[in-house]
């Protein structure tokens, strides 16, 4: 448990504040979240964060509790494992998930924890995590997809203090930053994110100075109070008292040979309270997907789902975590023991948003969507160039994919996005500028979207030719299990990977490998998944069917799945379609399923290697 | 299409312009209005983009090409493309538009010319306007701005943060040594389309922004929703019952009863009425209160916008004025100056229609660009001198072509700079002269960079190269020959303008004011708050504490009472 040391011992007066004063506080705590994403992506190196967002800001309450942020980590967590003082000026650096009650979940993410002092006493928190393109260990990019335990991760550095009342640990960082391939990047990447916890710092340190201390932490309690009270209100309008409703999804393999793992979450409300159980999950896998999540912030992405629905423009907070109560067992997915693998935890965070839309949609179809691109594919390239004036030099990218968002209430899911609404692809341009490739394809495919009358986003192809020799690592899943359709519609198509090599063969390549040898004249195809479909797609226009025949999105052939007839110029013939639709109809189940997640999971896995030219994973074992 | 430009602009497949022609036959087919190119890298060399609009020309007579290695020759292929389809989607109207202006405002026998005003506050002709619409999406928020410059400079401020609030919305932006901030991103719905301009933000928040308490939280948002034109605020009587920032300012007196010069006459008691729904959700003790509260709450929106081009961008607020125009501005522009700091407070005459006058005092612009990463270590001052001075005689054609003679043309550089490896560019002002041939130019580059830096983030990154990313040339022809006006002269006692006493709602009471016509206003009356200026196009209150003197150029000066 940390001391918080300060000078300031009188203690704070609680104040009324009014409702005007707490909307101006509550607009200024927004501005200064973002405006910590914006120091950041302009000062960071690696395009990891600086072209595609992978970071994560927020402020808290004297006691850490998150007035402002996304989602993430847990301050109070962190407080709770770290041993000694905090005094103003100090400045705390972890990457070590097993020391900060998983406030961060893989070594891969550099957490900076900052305390905000004004007149001598915590006023707040300002806290922000990255992720690093490379944390050393034994494959570049860090993430071994056959590491079992986080020694093979690289770098773990515990919770320290990397200024100490202002002061520099120049000899930590050294000692740190000589374990990892891209010193350079990483200290440009956690100057950026001690920049933005500052910047965040003396905007809290200006709203004590205009308001009061006293009132400014008077409305952060009313702040919480208000999402506390809200959550309330909601949580009985949406559950019904006693009542369990339980989702259950997969991760296709764990990297390492075994597979599906099965992830339930179930959900009942007893009183106020709802609890969250993870419960008839998976057990802890032998690969490094597990993904070790506190209950903090499952408390956090529930109230995502829950709380922006009601006033999009509140901010969502901590306030409501006492109503919701979380049940993670030991030794699981969820909750593994050290030292578990954690680096391939990306699909786990995905797929967790898969399981509340398709837990929490049960009650709302407002809140239900299908089934979409619930992971953040990874595709790495590094090597050295072997010609021209950067001959010897070392390159390394570190990249995220997009793939197909999930049809939606409000329409279509949209082609090749990610599902993280603050990340951007990096350019081609950019890519090739800085790397010996070319893209010669980074292009939706048609028909991977599901169908429905609200049609599921396309995966993508992204085709990278190789100019230098090399090494590529992927991260991917839903290669096996499908991305589920609902209310009708079908599920989207699964992800696929291969490299057709300079002398004409193709090679199958699994959705999580690490150190696969490229030449120059190898073109590696990553495609993504699709995603699910929403609604009966026989209701959909079937000339907008044909308009998207026409614009490349949706072939000839695909647009059967709509019951529309038409030309390869999408022109539709209507007689042929109304017949096709009304045959359709009759031979289909009535109603239609609330979820379609394609064949039974005995027949995807019977098929597989038929299907996607892979083995079929072994059933997951208990390995603690 | 099969073509291929590699990223340092080698071709890596041919241009199959037989297949060109197959594409563009089949877009024919389908009746399309314009066309827009992009192919990758062809920032780095724009042969096929070229060769493809000379086969249009061929196979598409009469249809407008827009190439992306003209819109915007950059880096990026997602923005070029974005930026060029905007160009090209809106060019067929827009040309048709400029066609039917340009005939109905020609005077026979007349030499008088048709200028657009540009997003980046300088004018080009309406032909170049009609060619590149993408130019002059932000023509309207630069003029204000451009408007804006011309008054401060004639009240004596050169550095000054403009605040243009209207109806729906409100725009900000920062002006430095009379020069505004450029930006390269522009935001139309939900696209960000790149095309140089004055770096103008803008909020939600204006005069028919709707006041709404979410039942869920209870708590008092103002906007982004706005009651517009039609019906309005509740006070227009024109059927609008939800209630307005313009409401709250009906119901706490600040607006007379009659609005442009007896067009809109305003119902206090319906305003009242909307008003009061909001005291009943938030609890709040009176409607007052409650329109006191909403004029808080957009006041502070409007804050968060100038913070995001001030402080936000490493500017001190209190270094800085204030000028404050468009129909609502001079009513919110006491409040914004307490909450920025920055003094005086600038109310040009006729604010309403300030954009006006920045198209009338502004001169011909050209500019031309060209992405060129490099780092410094492969450069030297005189390669990139010549490639300056390219980009200086391009940008000089525009203003040769309206005839302006060379020793009129006032040349400007400006590139883009960061750290090798960096994604973000910081655009620094060039001095051709730093340039010896000896490394002082990219000296000179290096500390305008690091300076920027600093400012900005507040640290630099010493081990890294700098990297130059685009540079930039503009020609500037002389201003028109307006001459400015200047209103008579009178004493400190204000009365002679004095045309009422009405009663306001500040500070959380009921307070009597002095209510003066403008228009009758004399250089270097005083007037002390709390008190409301009235014009044809726009009201101006005066709060407690706080004075505003008249300037000989007309404007009106607030300043706080112990500041005088």
């Amino acid at each position: 448990m940390a001391r918080l040391i300060e000078t300031a011992t009188t203690p704070l007066t609680p104040v009324d504040v009014d409702v005007v004063t707490l909307d101006i506080i509550e607009n200024a705590l927004r501005h200064a979240r973002y405006e910590m994403d914006e120091v950041l992506f302009r000062t960071a190196l690696s395009p990891g964060i600086r072209e595609q967002h992978d970071e994560f800001p927020l402020i808290g309450d004297p006691e850490g509790k998150m007035v402002v942020g996304q989602f993430g980590l847990s301050i109070p967590d962190f407080l709770e494992n770290f041993e000694g003082e905090i005094h103003e000026g100090d400045v705390l650096l972890t990457s070590d998930p097993y020391s900060c009650g998983a406030a961060i979940s893989h070594a891969n993410d550099w957490l900076i924890v900052m305390p905000i002092y004004f007149g001598g006493r915590i006023v707040g928190w300002s806290s922000m995590f990255g992720h690093m393109s490379d944390v050393g260990g034994k494959t570049p990019a860090s993430m071994p997809t056959d590491a079992k335990t986080i020694f093979e991760e690289g770098v773990v550095i515990p919770p320290f203090k990397l200024y100490n009342k202002g002061v520099l640990a120049e000899d930590s960082l050294r000692i740190i930053l000589n374990q990892v391939r891209t010193p350079d990047w990483n200290r440009a990447d956690l100057n950026g994110l001690v920049a933005a916890c500052r910047t965040a710092s003396r905007r809290i340190q200006e709203l004590c100075q205009r308001f009061g201390v006293d009132t400014y932490v008077s409305a952060l309690n009313a702040l919480l109070d208000r999402n506390y009270r809200a959550m309330k209100t909601l949580l009985e309008m949406v559950f019904k008292e006693g009542e369990t409703l339980s989702f259950e999804d997969y991760i296709c393999d764990d990297g390492v040979g075994y597979g599906p793992y099965k992830l339930r979450l179930s959900l009942t409300r007893q009183g106020d309270k709802v609890t969250l159980d993870f419960s008839g999950s998976s057990p802890q896998a032998k690969g490094p997907i597990n993904y070790f999540i506190n209950e903090n912030l499952v408390r956090m992405f529930f109230g995502i789902y829950m709380i922006t629905v009601a006033d999009p423009q509140i901010l969502w907070n901590d306030g409501f975590y006492p109503l919701v109560d979380v049940i993670i067992p030991d030794d699981s997915f969820w909750k593994p023991a050290y030292p578990a693998a954690l680096n391939a935890r990306n699909h786990g965070i995905g797929r967790v948003f898969d399981l509340f839309g398709g837990l929490l949609g049960q009650t709302n179809p407002d809140l239900l969507n299908a089934a979409g691109f619930s992971s953040s594919p990874h595709f790495m390239y590094s090597g050295n160039y072997t010609e021209g004036d950067r001959a010897g030099e070392w390159f390394q990218l570190y990249s995220i994919g997009f793939g197909g968002i999930p049809g939606r209430p409000i329409g279509d899911g949209p082609d090749g996005h990610s599902l993280w609404p603050s990340f951007v692809n990096i350019p081609c341009e950019y890519l090739e500028s800085y790397y010996p490739m070319r893209i010669e394809r980074w292009e939706t495919i048609a028909d991977t979207g599901g169908a429905g009358l609200h049609r599921g986003g396309n995966g993508v192809d992204v085709a990278y030719h190789f100019l230098e020799p090399g090494t590529i690592a992927i991260h991917d899943d839903r290669w096996l299990t499908y991305p589920w359709g609902v209310n009708g519609g079908e599920p989207g198509a699964r992800g696929r990977k291969w490299i057709d090599r300079a002398d004409g063969t193709r090679e199958i390549i699994p959705s999580k490998v690490i150190d696969v040898p490229v030449y120059p004249g190898d073109v590696l195809h990553f495609v993504t998944w699709g995603g699910g479909g929403w609604g009966d797609p026989l209701q959909r226009d079937a000339e907008l069917v044909g308009l998207e025949v026409r614009r490349g999105l949706v072939t000839q052939e695909g647009a059967r799945k709509y019951g529309v007839i038409c030309d390869d110029r999408g022109v539709v013939d209507q007689g042929a379609t109304a017949s096709l639709r009304a045959e359709m109809a009759r031979n289909r189940p009535n109603p239609l399923p609330i979820f379609n997640m394609g064949p039974p999971l005995e027949t995807i896995l019977a098929r597989c290697e038929e299907e996607t030219g892979l083995p079929a994973p072994k059933p997951p074992i208990a390995h603690v | 299409m099969s073509e291929r430009i590699g990223s340092k602009g080698e071709v890596v497949t041919p241009l199959d312009e037989e297949d060109v022609r197959a594409k563009l036959r089949y877009l024919k087919s389908q009746g399309i209005q314009a066309l827009s190119v992009s192919l990758i890298n062809s920032y780095a060399n724009m042969a096929h983009e070229k060769r493809i609009a000379e086969i249009a020309a061929e196979e598409l007579p009469g249809i407008p090409v827009s190439l992306s290695s003209e819109v915007l020759p950059e880096i990026r292929e997602y923005e070029r493309a974005i930026t060029t389809v905007a160009n090209a989607y809106v060019q067929p109207q827009v040309s048709l538009y400029m066609d039917n202006l340009e005939s109905k405002v020609k005077v026979p026998g007349s030499s008088s010319k048709l200028y657009i005003l540009k997003s980046d506050g300088g004018l080009i002709s309406a032909r170049s306007a009609a060619e590149n619409p993408v130019w002059v999406m932000m023509s309207g928020p630069a003029g204000g701005v451009v408007g804006a410059v011309w008054f401060a400079e004639q009240a004596g401020h050169k550095d000054f943060l403009t605040f243009d609030m209207g109806g729906t919305s409100t725009d900000v932006a920062l002006v430095q040594g009379l020069q505004p901030r450029v930006g390269r991103e522009t935001t139309v719905g939900d696209l960000t389309i790149r095309a140089t301009s004055v770096d103008v933000r803008t909020v939600g928040a204006g005069g028919g922004s709707i006041a709404h308490v979410p039942a869920l939280t209870q708590a008092l948002r103002v906007g982004p929703q706005s009651a517009g034109a039609s019906p309005g605020p509740a006070a227009y009587g024109a059927g609008g019952t939800e209630p307005t920032v313009t409401d709250a300012n009906v119901v706490l007196g600040y607006l007379p009863s009659e609005l442009a010069g007896g067009e809109i006459s305003l119902d206090r008691e319906k305003a009242r009425e909307a008003v009061a729904a909001i005291m009943t959700a938030t609890g709040l003790p009176s409607v007052e209160a409650a329109a006191s509260g909403i004029i808080d709450i957009v006041n502070e929106n409007m804050f968060g916008a100038l913070r995001l081009v001030s402080v936000q961008q490493g500017f001190d607020p209190r270094d800085f004025a204030l000028v404050a125009f468009g129909g609502a501005g001079p009513l919110h522009a006491n409040a914004l100056g307490k909450l920025t700091g920055a003094w005086p407070v600038i109310v040009p005459p006729s604010p309403g229609v300030l954009c006006a006058y920045g198209d009338a005092t502004t001169g011909v612009r050209g500019e031309a660009a060209r992405t060129l990463v490099r780092r410094f270590g492969q450069l030297t001052d005189d390669v990139l001198k010549a490639e300056l001075l390219e980009r200086a005689e391009a940008a000089r054609s525009t203003l040769r072509d309206e005839g302006i003679p060379d020793d009129q043309h006032r040349i400007e550089f400006q590139v883009d700079l960061r750290y090798h490896g960096q994604g973000f560019e910081i655009p620094v002002n060039v001095e051709i002269e730093a340039f010896d041939g000896n490394g002082a130019g990219l000296d000179s580059l290096r500390k305008g960079f690091d300076a920027e830096h600093e400012r900005l983030f507040s640290f630099l990154l010493e081990k890294s190269e700098h990297e130059l990313v685009s540079i930039r040339a503009t020609a500037s022809g002389p201003r028109p020959n307006v001459t400015s006006s200047h209103i008579p002269a009178g004493r400190k006692d204000p009365s002679g303008a004095e045309s009422s006493t009405t009663e306001i709602f500040v500070d959380g009471s009921w307070v009597s004011a002095k209510v003066y016509d403008r228009a009758r206003l004399l250089a270097g009356n005083e007037i002390v708050g709390p008190a409301i200026i009235t014009e044809m196009d726009s009201t101006t209150l005066v709060l407690p504490e706080h004075f505003a003197s008249v300037h000989q150029s007309g404007s009106l000066l607030i300043r706080p009472i112990d500041q005088k």
